[in-house]
């Protein structure tokens, strides 16, 4: 129990700091690796719960995928941080007020669940015990079969933010020459070369 | 638990992984070798032949080479960041091994998500580049490491989705599970390679990009750039980016024998062959494998970038994606489906 606790503080605090860093340090390359510190840091809380499969999956998406893309953009823009901090009171009042309200709905959800743990109980599916089946398989049993459609819904949204974003940053370029792969394929010796006689001191 | 069970625990980990290490490290030394003697074979050269009985401590001499030279760090370069770079390289790539099972039992940790556990360490390791090439502070580290990262990036896609229709087959995400469902009474063509040929063929070159084999090895493509974001790089930082990228070719070559060639299994499932230790039949398929990767790269031209990316994105994409579909689909209607049965 002893080194679970340990494990727990290790991880809490590094993610805690790191996501303290990302807001506090001076160059946004930084930042976004203090960031991909914390994703790993709270994959490993996810282990210790015994919830692997989203463990893995969030060091998968965010650490793998997500946040490439941000060091990306972060590396490629040149983005001014210090000018961006300027107007940090200005902005206060706003962000305060939204950081309030998750805060609210934090206490909510995780109160009741604290006051009356049968409440939640009664309103999602039953889970069922981790020796019975893994938590993968488990996940697998509920999306697939009680939530199908909010899954397809969520799969259809992401669709259409994909098709969204391609055809925003679509431009049809022109003069741009481009290899057609099946015309270059089906070019053979005979359309390609072209043999022809030349007439002395005259030329084609 | 007792405080000294705790210390008992971590003490038999820890020589376990030890002793993975310094095998897997022994065996990517003569990888590296027979991969530049089967290079210099094809084309009608001895390759190393010096150091050693027929150069066979090439390797370990390239190693003190490496090790002893003098590290160079560019004045401009953010310090931290560009020796953290290949030591994550490396690490993570070594990382992985801690869930491969050479044979029944023999994986240091056994947990239930092995497939995804890889996954998610070898996506990790474009940040090893991505930093190498930032950290360096200089354009032609920086660009190379922006052509990898996105090399990396596309192909991890269809290597996820071939990876799928194994699950689907297997039913299962544990690495040692996938290995046993492949155990039928047909010996070498119950493996997965024969039903999901395809997958493999895509498995096979999206590994070679995955690692920047050639002939996708953009990124370092020597005949045309400098080292990619390597540029920047001497002595042993340099060593930890080369043995963290054979240790990811190695992981792969594990990972395809482990899903299509049945990992630790004979391929003729009756007595005298069956009598072999598992872990020479895998150590046998993995380097079967790394043949294979090593004949590429002598045989084949390398790619110029906008073909890479076309073949990636839409041919191996669509391709993957249209095969999960009928494997799931044939496995629902023939009943064969893992919990079906």
């Amino acid at each position: 129990m002893t080194v679970t606790a340990a494990f727990f503080y290790l991880f809490a605090t590094i993610t805690v700091a790191s996501g303290f860093m990302v807001i506090a340090s001076r160059n946004p390359v930084q930042s976004v690796l203090f960031l991909i510190l914390a994703f790993v840091n709270a994959a490993g809380l996810f282990l210790m719960m015994g919830a692997e499969f989203l463990a893995m999956i969030l060091v998968i998406v965010y650490v793998g995928a997500v946040a490439v893309l941000f060091l990306f953009v972060v590396m490629m823009l040149d983005v001014d941080f210090a000018e961006l901090r300027q107007g940090f009171l200005q902005y206060l009042p706003v962000g305060g007020l939204i950081g309030i309200v998750f805060l609210l709905e934090l206490v909510l959800v995780i109160g009741t669940y604290v006051v009356d743990p049968g409440l939640i109980r009664t309103s999602a599916v039953p889970i069922p015990p981790a020796e019975v089946v893994t938590n993968t398989e488990a996940l697998g049993l509920v999306l697939y079969t009680r939530y199908f459609y909010f899954f397809q819904a969520a799969g259809l949204i992401l669709l259409v933010a994909m098709i969204g974003a391609i055809v925003l940053t679509l431009r049809e370029r022109v003069g741009v020459r481009r290899q057609d792969i099946s015309k270059q394929n089906a070019r053979t010796q005979e359309t390609a070369v072209e043999v022809r006689k030349v007439p002395f001191r005259q030329g084609i | 638990m007792e405080f000294g069970d705790i210390f008992l625990a971590v003490a038999i980990m820890l020589g376990k992984s030890l002793l993975m290490l310094v095998a897997l490290l022994v065996f990517i030394a003569y990888a590296l070798y027979a991969d530049r003697k089967v290079w210099a074979a094809v084309q009608l050269r001895r390759g190393p032949n010096v150091v050693g009985p027929w150069g066979l401590l090439q390797s370990f001499a390239d190693l003190l080479k490496f090790v002893l030279k003098e590290p160079v760090i560019p004045s401009s370069a953010n310090k931290g960041m560009f020796l953290l770079a290949p030591l994550l390289m490396c690490t993570l790539s070594l990382a992985a091994w801690a869930v491969i099972p050479l044979n029944a039992g023999w994986a240091i940790a056994d947990i239930n998500v092995g497939v995804l556990y890889i996954f998610a360490i070898s996506s990790l390791g474009v940040y090893g580049v991505i930093m190498g090439g930032w950290a360096s502070n200089s354009k032609y580290p920086f660009l190379g490491a922006l052509r990898s990262a996105a090399q990396m990036v596309s192909y991890e896609v269809s290597i996820g989705f071939v990876i799928v229709t194994v699950l689907m087959c297997a039913g299962t995400l544990n690495l040692s599970a996938i290995v046993e469902s492949q155990n039928t009474a047909l010996g070498i063509l119950g493996w997965y390679w024969l039903p999901l040929f395809p997958m493999f063929v895509i498995f096979f070159i999206s590994a070679m990009a995955e690692t920047n084999r050639p002939p996708f090895d953009l990124p370092e493509a020597e005949s045309e750039l400098v080292a990619g974001y390597m540029v920047e790089y001497s002595s042993t930082p340099y060593l930890l980016f080369m043995l963290g990228e054979y240790v990811a070719i190695m992981t792969m070559c594990a990972l395809g024998t482990i899903l299509f060639l049945g990992g630790w299994l004979s391929p003729i499932p009756f007595a005298p062959f069956t009598w072999v230790p598992g872990v020479i039949w895998f150590v046998l398929k993995a380097s079967f494998l790394f043949l294979l990767i090593a004949m590429v790269k002598a045989l084949v031209p390398r790619y110029r970038y906008d073909q890479l990316m076309r073949l990636g994105w839409k041919v191996f994409l669509p391709l993957s994606l249209a095969m999960v579909v009928i494997v799931a689909g044939v496995l629902m209607l023939t009943g064969t489906a893992p919990g079906m049965r």
